[in-house]
């Protein structure tokens, strides 16, 4: 568990990051989004100690995080910034196996360690151990920063708007990719992020930040459905408030006994993808199949209901 | 082999015989000498004058390089960031004095040889490679070292693990400039009685025997362009594998 406790950063007399306090909970995702210049960078650098706080302190697990050396701190918590930040000098496995290498594990464990870590990301150890990063594709680096951060398994990754420079589709993919290590490893990550879409996505919890304050922290839904403010009710989007909401509930929710025409949808697809879809067939409802196996299906006016008591 | 790759081989074979061989060139620097005198100078071995040369100058460099590289990577810290205007005047004092006027300053402090001819050298290789040190220092990627500062490595650590490496392209460039330079200068280092192929020159303008003259001006010259080329060929591959340009891109 991080405990986030009344922390503050003074820039010149200018709170960058006001009396902030927030709890993460172990194994879970926090997204913390803001426009630029809320504070939400400055809030996750004061978490490893890139930025000293003015006041307040973080605990990780109840113990201080200003109790450590900077360094042993850092190489405890996973870092993972925007555009990777490769060494462009290390090979991927020198990559990946430098936190380790400083906590001085041996050649062996390491290199299992790189090898595995290479497989969860689906890149052919044989393949990639030895390249360099410049010979990578933009995906395949960000694959290899996030590999590098959960090296040595650390107690809590940080995430610098890690998708940034991905392109849209790329980012999709990382994006679910994360979500599915995530609760394999049962890591607790703490991501930053201006993208809405994306927190709403990815976060177990998010974090709405705006001009260093903490506006308001809670689920997605709760965020969605319930905005603390009307800065948050516009990053949340109205319009697309009800879409976002569907975005979040799995068609297996809402599922009801029959048959209905066309090619079947995963039980885990969204509402809002199921409704895209009902749209875009033109049908009123649509089969749901696990494999091969009916499961029911899911009608428009189920979709719409929904929607309905939401709102 | 690449054309380029069979000049280079002509030059090394050509230098390796002007230095081992010198009298297979009799016939060629001839012209040039004066009616009845000396060919091809013999009152040392080429090889040893060029030994000697080429010592001089690593050891002048060499000690350039720690020098220059140590005082930025002093002014390139947060703490040594005010010595930067301190260091630039001191290094460039060094280029713009003229190694000749170091050298008589230097002979009644250090007596004739290679002590004064040690220390021009010194002063004048500084300032390439101080200044591309700052360059390559100060201008690395800013992903790479918050990454650094993120996963943990302490200042030493991110120095000695990535800032170097990762500067050593740029660093070298200077080196090269500042070894070039000093190849050429250190031929006057034998008006103060150092042992350099100046000595050759030296003796040419004396007797005016112009052929003598040739001889050491072709040797120094020919090792100045190899040193480069190689020095270039180190950097261009030290830069390849740090992925500035893709791999296997031929260009």
């Amino acid at each position: 568990m991080i405990e986030i406790d009344e922390i503050t950063k003074l820039y010149e007399g200018t709170a960058a990051v006001d009396h902030v306090s927030m709890t993460v909970e172990t194994g879970t995702i926090t997204v913390i989004v803001g426009t630029s210049g809320s504070g939400k960078t400055t809030l996750l650098r004061m978490i490893n100690r890139l930025i000293e706080p003015s006041s307040g302190e973080v605990r990780i697990n109840g113990e201080s995080t200003a109790a450590l050396p900077k360094h042993e701190l850092r190489r405890r918590i996973g870092y993972v910034i925007q555009g990777d930040g490769l060494f462009p000098h290390y090979t991927i496995a020198g990559n990946i196996g430098a936190v380790p290498k400083l906590l001085g594990w041996s050649r062996d464990k390491t290199r299992a360690r790189v090898d595995e870590l290479l497989d969860l990301f689906s890149m052919e150890p044989a393949q990639f151990r030895d390249r360099y990063p410049a010979e990578l594709s933009g995906g395949q680096q960000q694959r290899v920063g996030v590999a590098r951060a959960l090296a040595s398994r650390p107690d809590l990754l940080l995430m610098d708007e890690p998708f940034g420079a991905l392109d849209p589709i790329i980012r999709a993919r990382a994006q679910a990719d994360l979500r599915h290590i995530q609760r394999q490893l049962g890591s607790t990550i703490v991501l930053v992020t201006h993208d809405m879409e994306e927190a709403i996505h990815l976060g177990d919890r998010v974090a709405v930040m705006d001009g260093g304050k903490l506006l308001q922290h809670g689920t997605p839904a709760e965020i969605i459905a319930a905005p603390a403010t009307d800065f948050v009710a516009q990053m949340v989007g109205g319009v697309d408030r009800p879409l976002r909401l569907l975005s979040l509930i799995p068609v297996s929710d809402v599922l009801e006994d029959g048959a209905a025409e066309g090619e079947p949808i995963a039980p885990d697809t969204s509402l809002r993808d199921a409704l895209s879809l009902c749209l875009w067939r033109g049908v009123e409802a649509l089969p749901v199949a696990d494999g091969d196996r009916p499961l029911g299906r899911v009608t428009l006016a189920t979709i719409r209901a929904r929607a309905a008591e939401l709102a | 082999m690449s054309r380029s790759g069979a000049i280079r081989a002509a030059c090394v074979a050509l230098l390796l015989a002007l230095v081992l061989r010198p009298h297979w060139f009799a016939p060629v620097f001839a012209p040039f000498a004066p009616a009845g005198g000396p060919v091809i100078y013999e009152r040392a071995s080429i090889l040893s004058l060029s030994l000697s040369h080429l010592g001089l100058v690593a050891l002048a460099s060499g000690l350039a390089t720690l020098v220059a590289v140590g005082l930025a990577i002093l002014v390139t810290r947060p703490a040594g960031a005010a010595f930067l205007p301190l260091s630039r005047t001191i290094t460039n004092i060094g280029q713009t004095f003229p190694p000749v006027a170091v050298l008589a300053l230097a002979v009644p402090a250090l007596g004739f040889g290679a002590g004064p001819t040690l220390v021009a050298l010194f002063l004048y290789g500084l300032l390439p490679i101080f200044e591309t040190a700052i360059a390559g220092l100060s201008t690395l990627p800013p992903a790479t070292m918050e990454a650094a500062r993120g996963i943990g490595l302490t200042r030493w650590q991110r120095l000695i693990r990535v800032e170097l490496p990762l500067a050593l392209p740029v660093i070298l460039t200077g080196i090269r400039l500042s070894v070039v330079i000093a190849i050429g200068t250190a031929t006057v280092g034998s008006t103060v009685a150092a042992r350099t192929l100046g000595e050759v020159i030296i003796a040419g303008l004396l007797t005016s025997n112009t052929a003598f003259v040739l001889q050491g001006g072709v040797i120094v010259g020919l090792f100045a362009v190899l040193v480069y080329d190689a020095l270039s060929l180190l950097e261009t591959a030290l830069t390849r594998r740090l992925g500035r340009q893709p791999a296997g891109a031929d260009t």
